[in-house]
């Protein structure tokens, strides 16, 4: 009979996950943080954000960076999830995301779970972070269609089409429920390049978190 | 007479040729063509004034063979696009063309065929260079009865044509390499890529395709071989990034352009799902050489790792710019000098930035390398598609750098966080430093910034963007630091930190006050004229105009 599992390494623990896994659920799994931002559970994987970025080598072979994601486990493959190239390029990765969506509170909660205090990019004030969870959504779960990406490059945005509602849009709010954005606002940037970072910032606010439970970054967390 | 296709030497042309005699007319205008027919043609007395003149020798050629541009060069792919008309197959296939299918389809086994280009060494000319016949193998041993085959036109690199020009040119010769291909791989069905800018490359791709179809050489059963192949055309609408494998079969399958995680390989599910094999314009034309010659004598050319020759497009300030076909190995000086024919106005060449937008820049130090795949990416560059731009020290690294992030952070997709963002912050730091307003910071910032957009971007386009970044922060250093710390443009192209003024050599002819848009030029005839620095746009008009040199750039 096929076996049903496989087994791999990651950051020297040796796993057996199911076939057919990413790296991202196995890591899951497992209780092994990596974040993400573009991921949801039930939703095809985007590769869009690249934070879930991890150094990935096979049977001893030269590593490689792919994102965690979208990369499915096979046997002997060993991954490396907090490597100095890794955790530089999440840093960086997080404090673009930051700099041009400062009020979204995905944005800084990433920021800070990542250590970011200071910006050194010129802020926006995007709402939008281009994650793609609403159009996926959209099309995957509620079979709407009704969103997709429009422009290219820094032009890029989600959107009908045409920019009217078609009619396969039943106005479930899949689109609304899903989206980053729509979460309660971080408190916002008051000088250029500072950022929220309250969770971090203990001696600023000793009661942060009230309950201490893990995973809440702001007061205003409403999970 | 024949309208044949690209002859390579654009600097030149329009360019006649006259057989037998090979007498090589260059820059013809209309007003020639009576005085070409009666003279030359009906009398063989030689038109002086067409002919070519060498720059540094003045002397003057009478045929292909005595140019400098064409003598270092093997033309093995491009040169027949100077003997036939492309909208004719009767012309291919009159210089041998359909001889190597024929031979592919009654003496080659498709494994054979696939050692065969194995054997030769033959890399994809698309830029990265990965092994055609490893390729075609995987593909062929790809699970599935339905394969595609692809040939990528999708070429949009500033400065590069050589796709565009192969199959302008010489489409036959594509396709024939292509049904090459899909017998060696068992495909059925193929498409070409082109985008939708090249509209003579589109026309002359039909034409040929409908030609090859009447002569039995695409649809069903092949010259009689019991093997069915078809080809259609596939026009993009013109995203740089979709010349990416995998956002060139999201453009052909009728979704957004756009690349996704390259884990599975397209040779294993590509277009449709199904295995595809995406080849570039020139590997497909190398195809029909390889078997018509044989793997040894192709694998005789170039060096232990990059076989054949290359097409490379040769422009910016050389004297002789223009499409050129150099066996791998040549040297870099050989091509610059030699075949390029050295600076342009007498300015020291600074470096050649080769691979287009993806690649690098060279500095003049390194011109001694040999041109191939792997030496190359060892400075940091890459092949690419073939571009190359020499600079010279009129050229600006800054400026260099600048336009490149600038063209790609237009040109991605967006899909991915470090491309989209990490591109415009690096155009933003390239703007601060050009206007004067970099630190020592802003540099360390856009190393950093660099190589984490190298390492953690979805496709190739990101994942190179920095190229051009990074190897003119190695190679050009104090140039940066000049515009940092000094505040000053060493090449006078970056506008806020030069200043135009006009010396004391004026004789006051006014011819500046005339050309100066913004009329910041004033002063009285027959004397020294002065520059308004407010209202100056820094356009340099009055420096070209100057015909006793008074304006000063400093």
């Amino acid at each position: 009979m096929e076996r049903k599992t496989v087994h791999i390494t990651i950051d020297g623990r040796w796993l057996e996950v199911e076939k057919g896994k990413t790296i991202l659920q196995a890591g899951r799994e497992f209780g092994i943080y990596i974040p993400t931002m573009c991921y949801m559970e039930h939703l095809a994987p985007y590769g869009g954000c690249r934070l879930c970025v991890v150094e990935i080598s096979h049977d001893g072979g030269r590593p490689f960076i792919d994102t965690a994601c979208t990369y499915e486990v096979s046997d002997g493959l060993v991954v490396q999830t907090q490597t100095p190239r890794i955790i530089r390029a999440r840093k960086i990765l997080a404090e673009l995301l930051v700099a041009s969506a400062p009020n979204v509170k995905i944005a800084q909660d990433i920021a800070s779970r990542m250590g970011i205090l200071k910006v050194r990019f010129p802020m926006e004030d995007n709402r939008c972070v281009l994650c793609g969870l609403c159009i996926r959504m959209c099309y995957e779960q509620m079979d709407g269609k009704a969103l997709g990406f429009s422009g290219r490059g820094t032009g890029r945005k989600v959107s009908m089409p045409f920019q009217t509602r078609p009619e396969t849009c039943r106005l479930c709010r899949g689109c609304e429920y899903i989206c980053p954005g729509m979460v309660v606002p971080s408190h916002g940037v008051k000088d250029p390049g500072e950022l929220c970072g309250r969770c971090v910032r203990i001696e600023e606010i000793p009661t942060c978190c009230p309950m201490g439970t893990f995973g809440c970054f702001c007061d205003q967390n409403p999970l | 007479m024949r309208f044949t296709g690209c002859r390579g030497f654009c600097e030149r042309g329009p360019i006649v040729t006259i057989s037998p005699l090979g007498i090589f007319y260059q820059k013809v205008q209309e007003k020639d063509v009576d005085l070409i027919l009666s003279e030359t043609v009906k009398k063989g007395k030689i038109l002086d004034y067409l002919l070519y003149e060498d720059p540094n020798t003045k002397l003057k050629a009478l045929s292909e063979k005595e140019i400098p541009f064409y003598k270092a060069q093997k033309r093995l792919v491009l040169g027949n696009n100077g003997l036939i008309e492309p909208t004719k197959i009767e012309d291919y296939i009159g210089i041998g063309g359909y001889q190597s299918l024929a031979k592919a389809l009654f003496q080659m086994k498709p494994e054979q065929i696939i050692e065969e280009v194995k054997a030769s060494g033959l890399r994809g000319r698309g830029g990265a260079g990965f092994p055609t016949g490893k390729k075609w193998e995987d593909c062929r041993n790809a699970l599935g009865s339905t394969k595609y085959i692809i040939c990528n036109c999708d070429e949009g690199d500033p400065g590069a044509y050589m796709d565009r020009s192969l199959l302008e040119g010489n489409p036959h010769s594509i396709l024939e390499g292509m049904i090459i291909g899909a017998y060696a791989i068992g495909g059925n069905h193929g498409y070409i890529y082109v985008r939708h800018e090249y509209p003579l490359a589109c026309k002359n791709a039909e034409i040929a395709i409908s030609q090859a179809r009447k002569a039995g050489l695409l649809g069903e059963n092949i010259l009689g071989s019991g093997f069915h192949f078809d080809v259609e055309i596939a026009k993009g609408g013109g995203a740089f990034v979709c010349g990416e494998s995998t956002a060139l079969i999201a453009s052909i399958e009728g979704r957004l352009g756009e690349p996704r995680s390259k884990q599975i390989h397209t040779v294993n599910r590509g277009l449709w799902g199904k295995p595809t094999n995406i080849n570039n314009v020139e590997t497909w034309a190398n195809v029909p050489l390889i078997i018509e010659k044989g793997s040894n004598w192709y694998s005789s050319i170039g060096t232990e790792e990059s076989k054949g020759t290359k097409i490379f497009s040769l422009v910016g300030r050389v004297k002789n710019t223009g499409l050129i076909e150099v066996p791998m190995g040549i040297t870099l000086k050989e091509i610059i000098f030699d075949i390029g024919g050295g600076p342009k106005d007498g300015r020291k060449i600074k470096a050649v930035q080769t691979g287009g937008p993806s690649g690098g820049c060279i500095p003049a130090s390194l011109f001694d390398l040999p041109v191939d795949f792997d030496s190359l990416t060892q400075v940091g560059s890459m092949m690419g598609s073939g571009g190359m731009i020499v600079m010279d020290e009129g050229t600006c690294m800054v400026d260099v750098a600048k336009y490149f992030v600038h063209f790609l952070e237009e040109e991605s997709c967006g899909k991915c966080l470090p491309c989209r963002e990490g591109l415009k912050r690096m155009g933003q730091i390239l703007e601060g430093i050009a206007e004067g307003n970099g630190d020592e910071e802003m540099l360390s910032l856009l190393e950093e910034l660099s190589e984490v957009v190298k390492d953690t971007s979805l496709c190739g386009l990101g994942k190179t963007a920095p190229n051009p970044v990074l190897t003119a922060l190695r190679n050009f250093r104090p140039e940066f630091e000049a515009h940092i710390h000094q505040k000053k443009c060493p090449a006078g192209v970056c506008t806020a930190l030069i200043q135009y003024s006009i010396s004391e050599d004026c004789v006051g002819c006014g011819a500046c006050a005339n050309i100066c848009p913004t009329k910041a030029i004033v002063g009285e005839k027959k004397e020294i004229y002065r520059i308004v620095s407010e209202l100056c746009i820094k356009c340099g008009s009055c420096k070209e105009v100057c015909k006793s040199n008074a304006v000063i750039l400093q």
